[in-house]
């Protein structure tokens, strides 16, 4: 050892300098299992407890009994050590096994751009990058509704492309297969309701008019703000994630690489379905949830045919009409949401989940949303 | 057979591709002749398939233009735009089947949105494309139902439904097995030869490569331009590419158990001009 050379003793590593060349001598079990196995921090601390880097680092690797990955990464990442500091990299001190492993690893230099393409970014770009995507999806919305209006137009021309049965399938799927969930919905809807009505109403012997409660209630908007949020919840998640998977696998590019519009082909038939069944469903809706109401009616005292006579004198067309009318909207709302968010996917699965949550989410959003301004136009209208 | 007469199918000008600010490929241009199985090639991650996207304007270049047959076809409005995809057809990598519809139903869908076919007419050419690809029988089968290589070979048949000018195919052969992609390689040389049908396949599986290319593109990821285009085998021995050596050569150049896939000889010492 040359006067000068500081050995710096770590478990199983001991280096030394020998003129301007730095030994590593390696012993022992060299596994990720083994404890407090040296890090390259080692390596560095001896680098700069030096004036001079050295010209060289050489290996001896003869006294290492056992190693696996743990040896190679260690070894690569004094490669890279070496590189920094321009020193040689004596990789033919190596034994034949982790040399090979090592030649591989650096055989493809590290390719320059990626660090710019994953840099952390200081708080002004992040901000710009969010305005920049918040107005990008901003256009992407528009152009979407853009697109769906063209094709619903298109549609009462009778111009637009797609298929019935497509229609009639989702008919199936978003009307007939709902049916089930809306009646248990709506009746607990109708029963809720009526119980919260007569603990108001029966004090002041009133309780005859938790008929009009429950019907006012249902047809003004419950039954179409439960339907909303169930078909948002299953047919506008369905749609997103149907939509979504359609993207991941190409489907949707195949058919544009036909000069097919997939809205015309995926959304407007969609759309369709929707806009015929909400309103019916809100109709059932309806009509379930005043059957809730009449079973705790009865409950507590009341006979069937007072709370119907009740009932129908309370609930007119004007009323009835209000949630039909929203029923329409509601339907190409959540289509359009649950279309839109699956036309926006990502190209992988994990995008197609947010995909589905994001429907639910703004679909529901955007009933409220709609809802509040037709409550505000209605009364406006004194309806 | 070597096309005949080169007029440009496709012509590619100054075509820069790019997502967001992160270029991938810089200022390609190239053509692409009637009749021609021209394949684009290059490592992974290169930009092959985004290169094809372009081609067939699901991507917007940065900068650039495509031509079919001399028409533009990145300005055109979309009324041009979809009256020149109705003359391709394209098989994504992962067969891109509806998955809500069967085998026959794949393959008829064009056929009814685009010919004035009757049922039965359609019928018998949905039966004979999927029997090209071998795939008779699996006409009710849902793309679901059937394994990852028999849904590649129905997008096949969806491609070559509307007897297309240009069939674009996205890496037809990677997860077929050995025999399924000889068919598929024998059954590209057929239809361009029957047919004349213009072929751009992007693949990165050499022995494909050699069998069908009349000629091929690299893309060099390393200078984001075009690495080489001409026959591969002769672009084996004589390109000054070395990425392009290296990736026609399985990465081993001047090697002396490299073997011509198609005699089985040592090519360095036998090579010959190709008889494509």
């Amino acid at each position: 050892m040359s006067p000068g050379a500081t050995p710096s003793r770590a478990e199983s590593l001991v280096m030394t300098r020998d003129g301007s060349v730095l030994c590593l001598r390696m012993y022992g079990t060299w596994t990720q299992a083994t404890p407090g196995r040296p890090t390259p921090a080692v390596v560095r601390a001896e680098f700069a407890h030096h004036d001079r880097v050295p010209d060289a680092m050489w290996f001896d690797l003869k006294g290492v009994t056992q190693y696996d990955s743990a040896l190679i990464s260690f070894l690569l990442q004094c490669h890279d050590i070496c590189i920094e500091t321009k020193t040689k990299f004596e990789l033919e001190s190596l034994p034949e096994g982790p040399r090979q492993l090592l030649r591989l690893a650096t055989s493809v230099p590290q390719a320059e751009d990626v660090h710019a393409r994953v840099q952390a970014m200081n708080l002004f770009a992040r901000i710009g990058t969010h305005s920049m995507n918040a107005a990008k999806d901003t256009f992407e919305v528009l152009q979407f509704l853009g697109d769906c209006t063209q094709a619903l137009f298109k549609f009462i021309s009778f111009r637009a492309r797609f298929r019935w049965a497509d229609v009639l399938l989702e008919i199936q799927h978003c009307g007939a297969d709902a049916l089930p969930i809306i009646t248990l919905i709506a009746f607990l809807m109708g029963l809720i309701l009526a119980y919260v009505g007569a603990v108001t109403l029966r004090p002041y012997g009133g309780l005859i008019f938790v008929a009009n409660l429950v019907g006012l209630a249902m047809v003004r908007e419950m039954g179409v703000m439960m339907t909303g949020v169930i078909m948002s919840g299953r047919t506008g998640a369905s749609f997103a994630a149907q939509l979504g998977t359609m993207k991941v696998s190409e489907e949707i590019a195949a058919l544009r690489t036909m000069g097919l519009s997939p809205i015309e082909y995926l959304v407007l038939p969609r759309m369709i379905a929707l806009f015929v069944m909400f309103p019916l469903l809100t109709v059932y809706a309806n009509f379930v949830g005043m059957a809730g109401g009449l079973v705790v009616a009865m409950s507590m005292g009341l006979s069937h045919a007072q709370y119907l006579h009740q009932l129908t004198g309370a609930v007119d067309l004007n009323h009835f009409s209000i949630g039909i009318i929203k029923s329409f909207f509601f339907g190409l709302i959540v289509a359009a949401t649950g279309c839109l968010r699956g036309m926006q996917c990502g190209n992988s699965s994990a995008a197609v989940g947010l995909a589905t949550t994001s429907a639910v989410v703004s679909g529901i959003t955007c009933l409220v949303v709609a809802d509040a301004i037709f409550a505000i136009i209605f009364n406006q209208l004194h309806m | 057979m070597p096309p005949s007469d080169f007029s440009p199918a496709i012509s590619v000008r100054n075509l820069t591709m790019a997502y967001g600010s992160f270029v991938v490929m810089r200022d390609l241009s190239f053509d692409i002749g009637h009749g021609e199985i021209f394949v684009i090639m290059g490592g992974s991650g290169c930009g092959k398939s985004t290169l094809m996207r372009h081609l067939i304007g699901l991507l917007r270049p940065a900068a650039g233009k495509v031509f079919f047959n001399g028409v533009d076809f990145t300005s055109a409005d979309e009324e041009m735009r979809n009256q020149m995809l109705h003359k391709f057809g394209v098989m994504f990598q992962g067969g891109a089947l509806w998955s809500s519809m069967t085998l026959a139903e794949n393959v008829a869908f064009p056929l009814e949105e685009f010919t004035n076919l009757n049922a039965a007419a359609i019928r018998e050419t949905v039966q004979l494309k999927l029997a090209l690809v071998g795939l008779r029988g699996y006409e009710k089968f849902y793309p679901s139902e059937i394994s990852g290589g028999m849904c590649k070979r129905a997008s096949l048949a969806r491609a070559m439904a509307l007897d297309p000018e240009i069939l674009f195919f996205d890496e037809p052969s990677a997860g077929l097995d050995p025999v399924s992609a000889r068919r598929l390689d024998e059954l590209i040389i057929e239809l361009r030869d029957t047919l004349g049908t213009t072929f751009v396949v992007v693949t990165h599986e050499l022995a494909s490569i050699f069998a069908i290319a009349d000629r091929a593109l690299f893309l060099d990821a390393s200078t984001r331009s075009v690495g080489g285009l001409g026959k591969p085998k002769l672009m084996r021995v004589q390109s000054e590419n070395e990425h392009l050596r290296l990736f026609l050569n399985r990465g081993m150049v001047g090697q002396r158990h490299m073997h011509d896939p198609a005699t089985g000889a040592p090519f360095l010492f036998t090579h010959k001009t190709p008889q494509v």
